[in-house]
């Protein structure tokens, strides 16, 4: 590797702008002109090598210009995606094809046709978070290594260029250096200025962590990035519905046959006037009485299988605890959460029908039918029983005009009955559904008469279990870490030197120059030394030339 | 304790006004260049910091009487976001010195507070997704990194009214004016809404909406353009009859605020123009033109520097926690979620853009406008017109 040598005998890898150890200007910008201070004129990577294609790959992802363009064009994708709402929040029995033009109209129908219904999951989506992240880790490297290295080998006696091309300068002639330098020294340290002293020369220095800042914090996305790619490996994490209704026990999904759960109630309360805080009275008033959500809970019991699984054999279980599961309060155990988020209120269980002489009324007995397990056939006893020839859960008319059913959930029942009696020993034909009763075979002299309705509450419930979390944790923490060490620190240097008999001060800082130039004031205050001038501000006024109206 | 509360909120909102005049008056005092402290500044930052002091009784006051902290719907949040921002501004007032920054971040401040007054007051019981610690650490620390970032806009506007030349028309000065026509905009809508709201306004429409269900809508200005298939109810014949009906995918009764806005915007727009005999920002520049452009600069990109972490932490990593704890997942791509994700992003490329392409001055001021922009369509937009698992906070 070609190296530069300085005239103060520090060797420079090539293409660093001015010299690590005593910052004389290696490449010639110009008289007068300020130094750029960033990355401390340390020899980039991608600044230095062009040739190879490997050098320019890492030379585009390492440009800032290329990183601002990635966010940029994730920030106006992202903003597309709120445009219309994202297939996963459409109703899900709806057809997104159709959906989105009868919802939004044309408009509708174009975003659906470029696939913005799936934004997020897109490949093209994907791939820009995957660019960014490249762009993170390739910037970061490329700046963090020389920077790290220039830092380090900074020394204390800088040339006089590196001196009079700061943003603060100032020069001062005094009696006594050796008694001004001292006095600054104490109160160099006194404002938690690390200083060394070399031949009489000052170099003080504070907040150097904080230039670690945008590195650590890129480290923390990227951490957070790969946790969130890792969610794409399958096992990472479960996300499973279950729908428990009360009183029933059952097999939580997704812990392979480990945990059940039985639900004792679900619970749905409403604010009620009356029995709040009256401050709320007014806000109750405007929406309805009863009709602002108050609490959705599923009181539980949580067993856990003991034994092996033997396949038919009813499972062993132990309880483990009891638990009211409410939104906002997850039941969690062994790595897995169960959340409250969805509820079925007055689900049909079961249903009564009494076998009724249509005439008399009389009654020969009732018939109690499980809509989730209905029996064949209900003997009622001296010659009279009923039989269950179909059974449709959810009824409807199909295209054909035939009766069928649209799922396997009682929704609105409906049977066809063949009646026996003594008198009826071929039985009677009759199809009940609610609120109708059809005679197919001409008129019956028996009938089903409904005689009562089971409900119960079903409660909706989401489980997870996710192995990507602490991960996302861990780079979410130490971004914010980083971003804190950049943002609320920054990296200040004083530099004192004797040249000539005089007294050089300059001052550089990575940001907030105005606090800096009061800790100037105050360190400077009383000492006889000239405040150094802001030499950005002076070039800026001159070039003004005393305007009203400059632009700057 | 209710009414105790909106006193306390009425009282602060007339401090800052006042307190803006007093920042003005420093100004103008300085103008004359007269000798000795600065009386007017320090009366401004006295009565400020009264007014914030107020409005954080309101705050605690209506904590106490909800039992849950003020935060839960889009007039408590929005309220919120105006302390804070005065919080924000008082901070910054002590570390630069700057009486011109309170002459426009009160004035911010109070369209603010007085756009949140224009949405349902009362206190609202808490539905069981907001029953959590969460909302108070979530919601205020969001709130608390936008008021900051807001702070950033502030001194890009000043910056910008400063610089931009106003002795002939471009680009620029047309920008400006239009970030003045937005702010007046903001006010438009606060006097529309409070002149009908005050008159006890409201016109009943029946209609039929996309799923071709008929329903009725409470219209509370009068309707310039009306629902689908909609029609004046009985008590409400003599209502304006509207000049356009809408078709059933578009929001006509929001729509209608919105062009009401504008009209009021524009009507006082126009207004301030004759009067004024030139653009808006030429007519604040003179109070501006003693503001150094560096310093400036200085606490724009200073806000951003301190509010950035604050929001990330507010609105990005503490909504990701509650998000897994109430909603099962920490994050659904919610339009709300989206948009702070959004801002977000946008202050990234803020910050690499000043730190390594140099982007300061006036091209860092017209970004923290941009900021800010992105900023008030995640409070109004987001809630009003896309509204998503966060629409509650629009109710």
């Amino acid at each position: 590797m070609e190296q530069v040598k300085c005239e103060c005998g520090h060797v420079n890898p090539h293409g660093t702008a001015f010299c690590e150890s005593c910052g004389k200007p290696l490449q010639d910008v110009g008289e007068k002109r300020l130094l750029d201070m960033r990355y401390e004129g340390s020899a980039r990577r991608s600044q230095t090598y062009k040739r190879t294609i490997i050098d320019q790959i890492w030379a585009f992802f390492s440009s800032v210009k290329v990183g601002v363009a990635l966010i940029v064009i994730t920030l106006i994708a992202s903003a597309i995606g709120t445009i219309f709402p994202q297939q996963m929040y459409i109703p899900p029995n709806a057809d997104p094809a159709e959906y989105y033009e009868k919802q939004y109209g044309l408009a509708g129908k174009l975003y659906y046709e470029l696939g913005f219904n799936n934004l997020y999951g897109s490949w093209w989506y994907i791939l820009l978070i995957a660019l960014i992240g490249v762009s993170l880790v390739i910037c970061s490297l490329d700046r963090v290594v020389p920077l790290y290295r220039a830092l380090k080998r900074q020394g204390v006696k800088r040339h006089p260029h590196f001196l009079e091309r700061q943003r603060l300068f100032g020069v001062s002639r005094v009696n006594d250096p050796d008694d001004a330098i001292a006095t600054l020294k104490e109160r160099l340290a006194k404002q938690r200025y690390h200083v060394r002293e070399e031949d009489g020369h000052l170099l003080a220095e504070k907040g150097r962590f904080s230039r670690w800042g945008p590195y650590v914090n890129h480290i923390g996305l990227i951490i957070f990035l790969i946790g969130a790619m890792l969610r794409s490996v399958p096992g990472m994490y479960i996300d499973r519905a279950m729908w428990i209704p009360e009183g029933e026990t059952k097999e939580i999904p997704g812990t392979n046959g480990r945990y059940f759960l039985k639900s004792e109630q679900f619970i749905f309360e409403t604010y009620q006037k009356g029995k709040e805080n009256e401050a709320f009275n007014a806000a109750i008033d405007r929406v309805g009485n009863g009709m602002i959500a108050k609490n959705y809970q599923t009181n539980v019991v949580l067993y856990k299988r003991v034994g092996p699984v033997i396949a038919g054999a009813e499972p062993k279980l132990k309880k483990v605890k009891e638990y009211a599961i409410r939104v906002n309060e997850p039941l969690k155990f062994d790595g897995y959460a169960l959340y409250q988020v969805d509820f079925r209120l007055g689900e049909p269980k079961a249903m009564s029908f009494q076998l009724t002489d249509k005439r008399s009324g009389a009654s020969f007995g009732t018939v109690h039918i499980d809509l989730y397990n209905p029996k064949e056939e209900y003997d009622l006893g001296r010659g009279y029983r009923v039989k269950l020839l179909s059974y449709f859960p959810d009824f409807e008319f199909d295209e054909d005009g035939n009766p069928s059913t649209k799922s396997r959930v009682p929704n609105n029942p409906a049977f066809v009955f063949k009646m026996y009696a003594p008198d009826r020993p071929k039985g009677e034909t009759s199809f009940v559904a609610i609120q109708q009763t059809i005679e197919p075979f001409g008129d019956n002299k028996y009938k089903m008469a409904f005689a009562g309705l089971e409900t119960r509450n079903v409660s909706g419930l989401t489980v997870r279990r996710d192995f990507t979390l602490w991960i996302l944790g861990i780079g979410g923490a130490i971004f914010m870490i980083g971003l804190i060490q950049g943002m609320y620190w920054n990296h200040r240097r004083v530099w004192v030197q004797r040249v000539n008999g005089e007294l050089w001060i300059a001052a550089h800082t990575n940001k907030n120059w105005f606090g800096l130039k009061n800790e100037l004031r105050r360190l400077l205050d009383g000492t006889g030394l000239t405040m150094p001038a802001d030499r950005l501000e002076e070039g800026k006024k001159a070039r003004q030339g005393g305007q009203a109206h400059g632009t700057a | 304790m209710v009414q105790l509360s909106s006193t306390l909120l009425y009282t602060a909102f007339i401090l800052y006004l006042i307190g803006t005049f007093f920042f003005g008056g420093s100004i103008r005092d300085r103008r004359k260049e007269r000798e000795g402290k600065d009386r007017w500044s320090q009366l401004g930052i006295a009565v400020t910091i009264i007014g914030f002091l107020a409005q954080l009784g309101y705050f605690i006051t209506r904590w106490i009487a909800a039992g849950h902290a003020p935060v839960s719907n889009l007039f408590e949040f929005t309220t919120f976001f105006g302390m804070m921002l005065v919080a924000a501004f008082i901070i910054i007032y002590f570390i630069y010195r700057l009486s011109v920054l309170g002459l426009f971040a009160l004035p911010v401040a109070l369209l603010i507070i007085a756009y949140a007054s224009m949405f349902p007051r009362e206190i609202s019981p808490l539905i069981p997704a907001l029953q959590s610690d969460w909302l108070h650490i979530h919601v205020t620390t969001a709130a608390a990194g936008e008021a900051i970032l807001a702070i950033s806009f502030v001194a890009g506007l000043i910056y910008l009214i400063r610089v931009v030349d106003q002795s002939k028309p471009s680009k620029r000065t047309l920008w400006l004016e239009v970030v003045m026509f937005c702010l007046i905009t903001t006010l438009g809508f606060v006097v529309v809404s409070t002149a009908f709201g005050l008159s006890g306004y409201e016109a009943k429409f029946t209609w039929v909406d996309k799923n071709k269900q008929k329903d009725e809508m409470i219209y509370e200005l009068p309707a310039l353009v009306g629902p689908h298939e909609g029609k004046l109810t009985k008590d409400s014949a003599d209502r304006m009859e509207p000049f356009l009906e809408m078709p059933a995918i578009i929001n006509a009764k929001k729509l209608n605020t919105v062009l009401w806005s504008l009209m009021a915007g524009t009507v006082l727009y126009i207004a301030l123009r004759l009067l004024l005999r030139k653009r808006i920002a030429a007519a604040l520049q003179p109070w501006v033109k003693n503001v150094n452009l560096d310093l400036a600069d200085e606490i724009s990109y200073r806000a951003v520097a301190i509010g950035f972490p604050v929001f990330t932490l507010g609105a990005l990593i503490f909504a990701m926690i509650w998000a897994q704890i109430a909603w099962t997942r920490f994050w659904g791509w919610d339009p709300k979620e989206v948009w702070a994700l959004i801002t977000w992003l946008f202050y990234a490329a803020f910050l690499h853009l000043r730190l390594s392409k140099g982007w300061h001055g006036e091209k860092s001021a017209w970004l923290a406008v941009i900021g800010f922009a992105i900023i008030m369509f995640n409070l109004v937009a987001v809630n009003l017109v896309i509204a998503g698992l966060h629409s509650y906070a629009g109710t």
